[in-house]
């Protein structure tokens, strides 16, 4: 039977460990934009093992695409494992810094109480300007912007999203680090 | 033990049982091409007229004796004439690892002279890529880049030096392992782990599922592709075809891999496949594709290809199931294992009713008796004057199409020709490399009048060399293929196509010091041909040929294989 691919397309968070070796980030981001596709967001840091980083990309597409540009980031050289995660299965987070116009008394109250609300938090106070530091999903962050919009925004600073799977299993499930990982394995 | 970085470089060439390099020397591989100076009895170097005529050299060597090719070349303008030589080795899979050097540390990033970013711009058509900025790196370095081109699905690699890593008074610590051993060395034992270098085993349940599914199919197809070439398979494939009892459609890259002649064979497959084919691929109920990609010129129309099939692929690349067509089963391993576990398992089949149904569409391939040449009877006459097992290396084009049409290949290697990425002006370079490869063989290459232009310089080559290919220049005055597309599909407007200019490819051979030829006829053919194989120096024999001459049948890109476009 062939398979069958969700052709809707939705956000996926795709994660690659990788060694950290210079170019690794290009030769990664390649593979996308060669097939036109525009990343949403691309995070890089370390991870608990040393030289080894943790690339997550977050990319609106098709299942079919997304299966393909996996499997050529699976061929790199440097990678170590890659995972596909979507909506459903993982935890998506992602921190903004936003420097919002308080001139005067009453806006900073204001301003202060929103982010209560929101669970952010000022980190700065100028004598005209907060800048707040708020950390969550993306909707959540998106509503924290939009209500400050109305203060006048002066600056956005964003992470992009960082990822991981819910429950007991990790990336390190597939890896290729693994001696037990099976190349000649079906991919299903 | 401590030597010279560049004497390790060449003891590693040396570890791999590597005996010849082509290539270009320059400013920055000044040193490299000092340490070959001392190295000359044991490395032989094939200086080519251009730098890409050494990557197609390289990649022709390879090709042809299964063996990983090498390349030199100095940075910037040398580098990026690399770079149609290294996309055409990607494209088809060809092992050849690409040895650069840059500016110096000091330098790097600073838009010096003849300085660019090759590993940068290697990037997307190599396997892997090493800017190599310590010298202690380089034996694992070197290690790794044979390992990796040469392994599972092979590919170019490049290394890239910077000048100071080779200079004379870098010493390094080195030991000679050979390449058998040195895949077991701690620093390519990490690759292999991470990078499985070994070639994946076959999921035996993969395997048994495959047989089931032929044991229910009645009308089996077989796909003869570049991976059962690569992989050195066709003992293994003719054996599974001949058990299977099927019709084998062979693609571009797949020639070589199942005998021409053979009586299961339909011949080509997709754009111009034939009548054979490609009827079987739109009628089998089973479709087994061995090593192939199924790329937009066999599956033209991925929608409706092999639409009444379940569609099984044999790869060694995991990331080519399910890339272009849509799979219904799939084995992971190279074509050889795979075959083979395969064939432990197969009885013997009959599929009389259905070969009865498909072979018989084969058209005859006799060439008709016309006072004017034909490219078929330029073939015919190569087909049965030359030796039988000759390379025959092609250009691209329309006399690319004629030459796997009409000529047989027998064994993986004999067929060098550009399929994936179709560069015109490969022939040359690659006829340079099996000749070199293959003293012992006949090298044919087959061209066309704009494709040779575009590389004919590397008749120098042949000439140093003492290399007897004989190029047979198909010259109809025109870029045939383009023309025929213009003629087919744009209302016969010849926009910049037709090639009303010199240079006389006779004279041109003999201003080179090799023999020239010109033919209008069949007679003269058999006869310039006959005095070229017996002239013990290269020939060029240029083919008068009509220019409206057109590849046939034909299916326009992305419609279904059987709708033809020409009969």
């Amino acid at each position: 039977m062939k398979k069958e691919f969700n052709t809707v397309r939705k956000l996926y968070t795709l994660c690659i460990l990788v060694e950290d070796v210079p170019g690794v980030l290009s030769q990664v981001s390649r593979l996308f934009s060669r097939k036109g596709y525009n990343i949403e967001s691309i995070v890089s840091g370390a991870t608990d093992k040393p030289g080894i980083t943790r690339i997550s990309i977050e990319i609106m597409c098709e299942e079919l695409m997304i299966e393909q540009i996996a499997a050529q980031c699976r061929k790199l050289l440097p990678v170590k494992a890659v995972k596909i995660l979507d909506e459903e299965t993982c935890i998506r987070r992602e921190i903004a810094l936003i420097k919002v116009r308080a001139e005067d008394r009453a806006a900073r109250n204001e301003i202060i109480q929103l982010v209560n609300i929101f669970r952010a938090k000022v980190i700065d106070v100028g004598k005209e300007s907060l800048t707040i530091w708020v950390f969550g999903s993306q909707s959540k962050n998106t509503a924290l912007i939009e209500t400050l919009e109305d203060f006048g925004i002066l600056e956005i600073a964003k992470t992009g999203t960082i990822a991981i799977e819910r429950g007991q299993s990790t990336i390190y499930d597939e890896s290729k680090l693994r001696e037990e990982y099976e190349f000649g394995k079906n991919v299903r | 033990m401590k030597i010279p970085a560049t004497q390790a470089i060449m003891e590693c060439l040396l570890e791999q049982d590597v005996d010849t390099v082509f290539g270009y020397p320059g400013g920055t591989i000044l040193n490299l091409y000092d340490e070959l100076y001392r190295y000359q009895d044991r490395i032989h170097h094939v200086l080519t007229a251009h730098e890409q005529g050494a990557a197609h050299a390289a990649d022709g060597y390879a090709r042809s004796t299964g063996k990983v090719g090498v390349c030199f070349a100095t940075s910037g303008p040398g580098a990026t004439n690399l770079t149609t030589g290294i996309a055409t080795a990607y494209l088809d899979s060809s092992p050849v690892v690409f040895i650069t050097c840059n500016v110096g540390e000091n330098l790097l990033g600073k838009d010096a002279f003849q300085e660019v970013d090759i590993t940068g711009i290697a990037m997307p058509i190599t396997k892997a890529t090493f800017l190599v900025r310590d010298a202690q790196t380089i034996p694992d370095v070197m290690r790794q880049a044979f390992a990796v081109a040469a392994s599972g699905r092979p590919g170019p690699v490049l290394i890239d030096f910077l000048k100071n890593v080779t200079a004379p008074s870098i010493e390094i610590e080195y030991e000679f392992i050979p390449w058998q051993q040195n895949r077991t060395c701690a620093s390519i034992q990490d690759l292999n782990r991470s990078h499985q270098l070994k070639n994946p085993e076959p999921d035996r349940q993969d395997v048994e599922t495959l047989l089931e599914m032929i044991a229910q199919a009645e009308r089996p197809l077989l796909l003869c592709g570049g991976g059962v070439v690569r992989g050195r398979a066709n003992r293994q494939f003719r054996e599974f075809a001949e058990k299977l009892d099927a019709p084998v459609a062979i693609t571009v890259m797949g020639g070589g891999g199942f005998p021409g002649g053979h009586p299961l064979t339909t011949g080509m497959i997709g754009m111009h496949g034939s009548r054979a084919s490609n009827q079987a691929c739109a009628e089998c109920d089973l479709l087994i594709a061995v090593g192939c990609r199924f790329s937009d010129r066999v599956a033209l129309d991925p929608a409706t290809f092999a639409k009444q099939a379940k569609i099984v692929q044999i790869d060694i690349d995991r990331a080519e199931i399910d890339k272009n067509v849509l799979t219904d089963h799939h084995i992971i391993g190279s074509a050889r294992r795979v075959l083979e576990m395969l064939n432990a398992n197969l009885p013997q089949y009959d599929h009389t009713a259905w070969k009865e149904h498909i072979l018989p569409l084969r058209a005859p391939s006799v060439a008709e008796d016309t006072p004017v040449l034909t490219p078929q009877q330029v073939l015919e006459v190569l087909r049965t004057q030359a030796p039988e097992d000759a390379i025959v290396a092609t250009d691209v084009g329309q006399h690319q199409m004629w030459a796997i049409k009409y000529l047989h290949f027998n064994y993986p290697g004999q067929l060098l020709t550009s399929g994936g990425f179709g560069t015109m002006g490969f022939g040359l370079g690659a006829a340079i490399g099996a000749q070199i490869g293959n003293p012992d063989k006949r090298v044919l290459h087959i061209t066309g009048d704009g494709c040779f232009r575009m590389n004919c310089h590397e008749l120098s080559t042949v000439e140093h060399y003492g290399l007897p290919i004989i190029t047979v220049v198909f010259n109809n005055g025109t870029l045939g293929m383009v023309r025929q597309w213009q003629s087919l599909i744009y209302g016969k407007r010849y926009s910049a196509t037709t090639l009303d200019r010199g240079p006389d490819f006779v004279k041109l051979a003999e201003a080179y010091g090799l023999r020239g030829f010109r033919v209008t006829c069949r007679a003269e053919m058999e006869e310039a041909l006959a005095q070229a194989l017996s002239c013990g120096t290269g020939a060029v024999i240029d083919c008068m040929l009509d220019m409206d001459e057109m590849v046939r049948p034909m299916v326009a890109a992305g419609s279904p294989i059987t709708d033809f476009l020409l009969d």
